[in-house]
């Protein structure tokens, strides 16, 4: 599943960037892609639209990547790592305030991976913590809102609870749809006859 | 006597000059001050060592404190503006072609003229027109989008605007990447000299006392340094009020000249320093009233109408409650510990902490502690006038 992800490194420096690149080949990430700072950067990111971007804390065009994620949705929104190069009291300040900044420099090529894995696997986790806190605040406006239709349904056909659910469930398996439209539908048409 | 250390992070702009005379000139040594200046890469980055507390005190965009005491974008920590550093200051500029265009469509040119150049502009531009600015949040973004948003010929879709770094801003216009910049000094200038860039505004033609950078601190740092704080605050007033004296001015443009904070030329800085702008190569320079202030007309008092105006221009922009984003923005500048600070060195402080931004066409005396305070103009471009009448609520 990790190696699906898209991962934009920005960086100037030829060899530092082919560093980066090697070890997210060898850690298992073919699809990565190097971009050198340009007027031009804003724009390239939205046509790449990638899951990750990594860039240096320092890196003077951090502002540009500021507005991107202001501008896209949360979920289509381009993380930047920011890949420290020199103070490790910093990257650890800042991992415990939620960034995720890790050093490169001056460690070795082959620690770069291991560096890397922890911080994707880190950024995983927090998209699926996400995705999940998502579905569950869903699932319970949904279990509301057939609540709702239940409700009205014994209201305006004298029927039992469990009936009103049958009847739903009913009405959405002979239109092919799901039981929350169906739901959904019908709390609006109430509200909308009040 | 030990001196106590304190780490101030700024960028390299013109308006960073109140920390560095205050440390050139010993400001902060004779408050008991070790003022270490550290330079930032980018906003971002002076915003993230703030809230993670690499840096005790920062030079920072106005909308700055607000947007991170709101939680909108990025690493959010409760953010103080102990004062303002600086008023006004920025320019908005376009290419030669765009402004010769303009021209063609009537616009009379000069350095003054909002409605008559945002008419102009938006007849002659593509759509999208394209705007740079440093940071998206930011007075520079705030006005432009005052100036323009309301203009009956800015349709939906009308402007884009892009987060250019200052120092790219003129190479990103002469690429192409941008129509339009808006920026703060030196880097407009530096567009005009090194990109066929013309000048079309200065920001004070859009608001004419808009607050533009001020010294901002975290809150817990407020909370557990009161008197370094308060230290900081006398020194760096004393710097502002030495740059704003008309003699210092040449002395001024020397210092930042040698600093080895700002790396620009001397003919970058002029301009700013002493409002006399070349607003395209070739053309004599123009006298731009108001264009920079540090200090007079008690520019450093932090308003929190001004910090209001902010939160107002944020909740439209992001879609926020309006009503919970101005009180969020108003208890981040801290106009009762500036008094505190500034109290027992006679410093005549305005009579209420709260004005009507935008009231003042001319210079106006107003009530103040010493009865000397003249303040304005304030007035906005389009004559709006924010805020309620001031409340009868003790002065905080």
């Amino acid at each position: 599943m990790e190696t699906t992800l898209k991962i934009l490194v920005v960086e100037a420096e030829r060899e530092r960037a082919r560093d980066i690149t090697e070890a997210l080949v060898d850690g298992g990430w073919a699809n990565v892609t190097v971009m050198e700072s340009s007027v031009g950067l804003a724009r390239a990111i939205v046509d790449a639209d990638p899951d990750i971007v990594l860039i240096d804390i320092s890196h003077p065009d951090r502002d540009t990547l500021e507005q991107l994620s202001i501008a896209s949705d949360a979920r289509s929104r381009p993380v930047a790592m920011f890949v420290d190069r020199t103070d490790a009291d910093l990257s650890q300040a800042a991992i415990g305030a939620g960034l995720s900044a890790y050093v490169v420099d001056g460690l070795q090529k082959n620690r770069i991976k291991p560096v890397l894995q922890t911080a994707i696997a880190r950024f995983n986790m927090m998209v699926k913590m996400q995705s999940e806190l998502d579905a569950a605040k869903r699932a319970l406006v949904d279990r509301k809102t057939i609540d709702r239709a239940k409700g009205l349904l014994m209201q305006a056909r004298g029927v039992t609870e469990e009936e009103a659910y049958s009847l739903l469930r009913k009405a959405a398996m002979d239109q092919g749809r799901k039981v929350i439209d169906v739901a959904q539908a019908l709390v609006t048409s109430a509200d909308l006859l009040r | 006597m030990r001196l106590t250390p304190v780490n101030c992070g700024f960028l390299p702009l013109v308006d960073s000059a109140p920390l560095i005379v205050a440390q050139t000139l010993k400001f902060a040594a004779q408050e008991g001050l070790d003022l270490n200046l550290v330079r930032q890469p980018s906003w971002s980055a002076l915003r993230d060592m703030l809230a993670l507390g690499h840096l005790d005190a920062a030079h920072m965009l106005s909308p700055m404190p607000v947007v991170m005491s709101l939680g909108l974008g990025g690493l959010s920590a409760k953010i103080d503006a102990l004062m303002v550093m600086s008023v006004n200051g920025t320019v908005i500029g376009a290419s030669n072609a765009l402004a010769d265009r303009m021209r063609e469509v009537g616009w009379a040119g000069g350095f003054g003229d909002p409605v008559g150049t945002a008419n102009a502009l938006l007849a002659a531009s593509p759509t999208p027109l394209r705007i740079g600015v440093p940071f998206p949040f930011s007075m520079h973004r705030l006005l432009l989008n005052y100036w323009l948003q309301s203009h009956p010929a800015c349709s939906d879709g009308r402007l884009e605007i892009v987060t250019i770094p200052p120092p790219r801003m003129a190479e990103a216009l002469a690429e192409g990447a941008l129509d339009v910049f808006c920026v703060g000094e030196p880097w407009g200038s530096i567009a005009v000299q090194r990109a066929d860039a013309t000048l079309l505004l200065p920001s004070s033609a859009i608001w004419q006392f808009s607050p533009e950078k001020v010294l901002g601190v975290r809150h817990e740092f407020t909370q557990t340094n009161p008197r370094t704080c308060e230290a900081l605050m006398r020194a760096v007033y004393n710097a502002a009020r030495w740059l704003d004296v008309p003699d210092n001015k040449p002395l001024a443009i020397e210092i930042l000249t040698r600093s080895r904070h700002l790396d620009v030329a001397e003919q970058t800085l002029e301009p700013a320093i002493t409002g006399r702008i070349v607003t395209r190569l070739g053309t004599p320079a123009v006298d731009s009233e108001n264009f920079l202030m540090f200090h007079r007309q008690a520019a450093n008092f932090p308003w929190r109408s001004q910090a209001a105006w902010i939160g107002e221009q944020l909740a439209q922009l992001h879609g926020l409650d309006p009503g919970p984003a101005q009180q969020t923005a108003k208890d981040s500048f801290r106009s009762d510990l500036y008094r505190r600070a500034l109290g027992p060195m006679s410093v005549d402080l305005p009579g209420a902490s709260e004005k009507l931004e935008g009231a003042m066409v001319h210079r106006t005396a107003v009530a103040s502690t010493r009865g000397h305070m003249i303040l304005g103009p304030d007035a906005f471009f389009d004559g709006a006038i924010f805020g309620a009448a001031p409340s009868k609520a003790p002065i905080t």
